[in-house]
């Protein structure tokens, strides 16, 4: 049975949206810097039949509530892991396999590690705990390199909101966007683009994955230029326990360009008991 | 059909290869695992590569690493599902490690069932264009930083004009609210409640013509005038001469400058307040009694100060007992345009209607109501408002003496 909840509150502040199974195991998907829940849309067609599925946007991107953008608390990635805590005390939700892409692997580092209690799994999809060379660890970055993409951002300032303007091409083999999803995909406000970009590249959080208590899967690219293999192993070495999966796939979105093997590594580990 | 002889380009000129090689922005073929399939002789003259240098490397390497992250969060996501990318803006990178700066339109080519096979990808080369965007961006940022500056100085030079707290003898409530109707700029409204001699308070509230810098100096001015004049002599009437001698002196090289005051005295007696005051052309306060009614205090006939002539001032006494509030306001409430904007809020005696619909009340109370109604208003409040409200809060009945069983 598929079920949809209209959210009001902190649903509302994040558009918080249930799919899938209902009384499957309930898996949170948390998208990265860049673009929105929307990006998990190949993953959840496949993981629908069997989870119950839990998607929301952060402050700041796709439709989440702009009253409640704050640059002070999302200068930090912990104001972002607090709003992710206050969804799953919110909805209730428990013995969650909580998933995010990229930054949000960190976010979810940081929830799983500020309260256990609600988390069963966490599952890292190319992660990065530091995107900046620092000493003997390789983040793949410098701190010029990250000004450079807070430059980028601002060069594409002007064309970005007309850029976005609904134009739906056939994606072959792809489910139909909605003019709705068109037009929000990928659609920032530049002034918070910005603050979640630095709160994103500058971050370090090398020192909290100790911190996490659950079990834990690590997937990374083969060749992701963003999350190099060297850092996804990083992130395996210092979580106990963890696992780590490579999949055969280019680019830091393995949800978007496999989503097939993508779908099947997450399925895999949440639907163990 | 045959060609106009005239117009006939030579065979040559029109080959495909040609119109590919040398078209005039670069051209990129890539596999969907990025890697460079084919690439045209524009693009490598711009970028001073080999051909075989970029063969099977992925498109992406000749990203500079700021547009490298941004393809990989934003562009390549957007291409995957739109199945097209228009007029990004990139860096390249030019064998020598230079920046090419560039607009990156992509498309992807579809076999017949629909199926993805390759990514098409034209290069605008756009130095100029983006060094005048960019310098179109500073200065958007340089205007929104000056903004800022700009709104902090007056918020502060604004507050520098009101006092922090207001000081009222016991016994009598007072509450003070200013509504700016510009962040950017300084109104000349300006209110005040403070203690005179061991029996004595003084307030007044008062607007001076005109906005921003100049009006703020002249406020300045008009506050410390009026402080200082009170301790000199007391008198409403005195108070409000020794204003106008100063003004007139500030104002003698201009034209059309004038202040409006009410200065008042409060004499409290015995858990009443006296209040002698003299207005010079300000509105007339508003006096909402124990009794629910409302009324104007008659202070018709007082002329400006600082006006090229001798102003005369009215004076009135009122006495406020417990129950009674005074309001005092500027103008910027009463013209407050409403409805369409074709209306003045004041113009039909709502403002009367308004205090009497609202008395009995406190001082605290019709200020807060003064204050959403001019929220109401939103952008029809066109000028600052400022609003004092004095008044004698009702005495609470001792409680009944209590039985002994309820001790």
């Amino acid at each position: 049975m598929r079920w949809q909840y209209e959210g009001v509150d902190l649903q509302a502040r994040n558009n918080v949206r249930f799919a899938g199974a209902e009384n499957g195991p309930t898996i949170m998907l948390a998208h990265g810097f860049g673009c929105d829940q929307n990006l998990w849309r190949l993953v959840e067609a496949r993981l629908a039949s069997s989870f119950r599925l839990v998607l929301f946007d952060h402050v700041g991107c796709g439709a989440s509530d702009p009253a409640a953008w704050d640059p002070e608390r999302y200068e930090a990635l912990q104001g972002y892991a607090d709003d992710i805590l206050g969804i799953v005390r919110e909805l209730d939700l428990r013995d969650v396999t909580y998933v995010g892409h990229s930054v949000a692997a960190m976010m979810g580092v940081l929830a799983v590690a500020t309260d256990p209690s609600r988390f069963a799994r966490l599952v890292l999809l190319t992660p990065s705990p530091c995107y900046i060379d620092s000493g003997d660890y390789r983040g793949g970055f410098s701190r010029a390199d990250i000004d450079e993409l807070l430059d980028s951002l601002e060069s594409n300032y002007l064309g970005w909101s007309r850029a976005m303007a609904p134009v739906i091409m056939g994606a072959p083999d792809q489910p139909e966007l909605s003019d709705e999803l068109t037009d929000s995909f990928c659609r920032t406000d530049p002034a918070c683009a910005r603050v979640f970009a630095r709160t994103t590249f500058l971050s370090d959080n090398r020192g909290d994955l100790a911190r996490v208590s659950v079990p834990t899967l690590v997937i990374e690219c083969a060749h992701d230029t963003l999350a190099p293999r060297e850092v996804g192993a990083y992130v395996q070495r210092r979580i106990d326990g963890s696992e780590l999966v490579t999949l055969d796939a280019i680019g830091h979105c393995p949800q978007l360009s496999v989503p097939d093997i993508t779908a099947e590594a997450i399925a895999a580990f949440a639907g163990a008991t | 059909m045959t060609p106009e002889p005239d117009c006939a380009a030579p065979a040559e000129a029109l080959s495909a290869e040609d119109l590919y090689e040398n078209a005039p922005c670069g051209y990129i073929v890539a596999g969907l695992d990025r890697s460079i399939i084919s690439v045209n002789a524009t693009l490598l003259a711009w970028l001073g590569h080999e051909r075989n240098t970029l063969i099977d490397k992925p498109f992406t390497d000749l990203l500079a690493v700021g547009s490298r992250i941004h393809y990989e969060t934003h562009f390549a996501p957007l291409l995957q599902l739109h199945g097209e990318l228009t007029g990004i803006a990139v860096d390249l990178l030019t064998a020598e490690g230079a920046r090419l700066p560039a607009f990156l339109t992509a498309n992807i080519k579809s076999d017949v069932n629909g199926r993805p096979v390759l990514l098409r990808i034209a290069i605008h080369g756009a130095g100029d264009r983006r060094s005048y965007e960019r310098e179109l961006l500073d200065e958007r940022q340089r205007v929104e930083r000056e903004r800022a500056r700009v709104q902090v100085f007056a918020r502060t030079l604004q507050r520098s004009l009101l006092p922090p707290l207001l000081s009222p003898p016991e016994g009598l409530d007072a509450s003070a609210y200013y509504h700016p109707a510009s962040a950017d700029d300084v109104g000349g409204d300006f209110y005040d409640l403070f203690p005179l001699t061991h029996d004595k308070w003084a307030f007044f509230i008062g607007d001076v013509s005109g906005k921003g810098a100049g009006a703020a100096a002249v406020t300045s001015l008009t506050r410390y005038t009026l402080r200082a004049a009170a301790v000199f002599d007391a008198d409403p009437v005195a108070v409000l001469q020794n204003l106008h001698v100063v003004l007139s002196q500030e104002f003698r090289d201009t034209v059309n400058q004038f202040a409006t005051v009410i200065f008042g005295i409060v004499t409290p007696h015995d858990g009443e307040f006296g209040i002698e005051l003299a207005s010079a052309g300000h509105l007339p306060p508003l006096v909402l009694g124990a009794d629910g009614g409302a009324r104007y205090v008659d202070t018709i006939g007082g002329q400006p100060v600082g006006i090229p002539m001798e102003p005369k001032f009215a004076a009135a006494r009122i006495r406020l007992t417990p129950g009674d509030t005074v309001v005092l306001y500027t103008d910027g409430l009463t013209e407050a345009r409403i409805s369409d904007g074709t209306e003045r809020y004041d113009y039909s005696g709502a403002l009367l209607e308004f205090a009497a619909a609202h008395a009995p009340t406190s001082a605290s109370g019709i200020v807060a109501a003064i204050q959403s109604l001019l929220d109401g208003f939103g952008s029809g409040v066109e000028d600052d408002v400022a609003v004092l409200a004095l008044g004698v809060p009702v005495k609470m009945r001792p409680d009944p003496p209590r039985s002994p069983s309820e001790v």
